[in-house]
């Protein structure tokens, strides 16, 4: 079954909506934001610190094979309620952009399906569009492409 | 001022965003574009020549009027440009996907 991701982003807003129907039940949806070590898999990222609560916080960090540092984020927790909400902030490190606010809403759709709703919150419309560009001008899925050869070549 | 205009910049605006419907379907001289709006002329003429900087308006000489039209290629890319976005989140979670698929519930 394929559930392609959605993304609404409109015109002078300066927020954007993704949403993502699973083939999951929401257990397991929840429990692949819950745990470090499973963060870790799909998001290809080291997870520094994962303190999922109210007031808790979390740092990733992704390093190229010679271990430079390519990319590190950091956010604040603001809400964790287990297989319903996730409240948090987001900010890349060294990059010059603002904090932006997010929202992930989860829920059943049946016992074997859920869904993801994550509603980002940047700090202006111009500012969600040079993040949201940010992949279009770095070719960042080029980039994450090569990262899965590297990945597959090691096995 | 010789800034590269911002295509994003552009039509964030809702009058330029009302523009550009308008010569969607037909080519329109600045004059009839300018009839559509309460806004004084030179304000009009203005966007006109924002959305024209940044290649989402063209504009063609016929006789002695200048018609403005859409530059269909230039408003796809802008459709296009979130595309990778998409498709950066459509990776992850196809992959979160398939990793989750080998554990069990607890229940």
């Amino acid at each position: 079954m394929e559930r392609k991701t959605k993304l609404k982003a409109e015109e002078g807003r300066q927020d954007i909506v993704i949403t993502r129907e699973f083939d999951l039940p929401l257990e397991l949806l929840f429990r692949a934001y819950s745990e470090a070590e499973i963060v870790e898999q799909w998001m290809t990222t080291k997870v520094l610190k994962l303190d999922n609560r109210a007031h808790g916080g979390w740092q990733f960090e992704t390093k190229d094979p010679q271990g430079n540092v390519v990319f590190r984020a950091n956010g604040t927790i603001h809400e964790f309620t287990p297989e319903k909400r996730i409240t948090r902030t987001f900010e890349m490190e060294n990059t010059g952009f603002p904090v932006q606010l997010e929202f992930l809403d989860f829920e059943a759709l049946s016992d074997d399906t859920s869904k993801l709703t994550m509603q980002i919150v940047y700090r202006s419309a111009e500012d969600r569009n040079r993040m949201l560009k940010l992949p279009f001008a770095a070719g960042m899925n080029k980039a994450h492409d090569r990262l899965q050869e590297v990945v597959n070549a090691l096995k | 001022m010789n800034l590269r205009r911002d295509v994003f910049q552009a039509i964030a605006d809702p009058t330029r965003r009302a523009i550009l419907l308008l010569v969607a379907s037909h080519a329109m001289t600045a004059g009839a574009i300018a009839a559509n709006f309460d806004t004084a002329r030179p304000t009009v003429s203005k966007h006109l020549q924002i959305l024209t900087e940044c290649e989402l308006l063209e504009q063609e000489q016929q006789g002695r009027e200048i018609y403005y039209h859409l530059n269909p290629n230039k408003m796809k890319e802008i459709a296009d440009f979130l595309e990778p976005f998409r498709n950066l989140w459509d990776d992850r979670f196809n992959k979160l996907e398939s990793i989750m698929k080998k554990y069990k519930t607890k229940k």
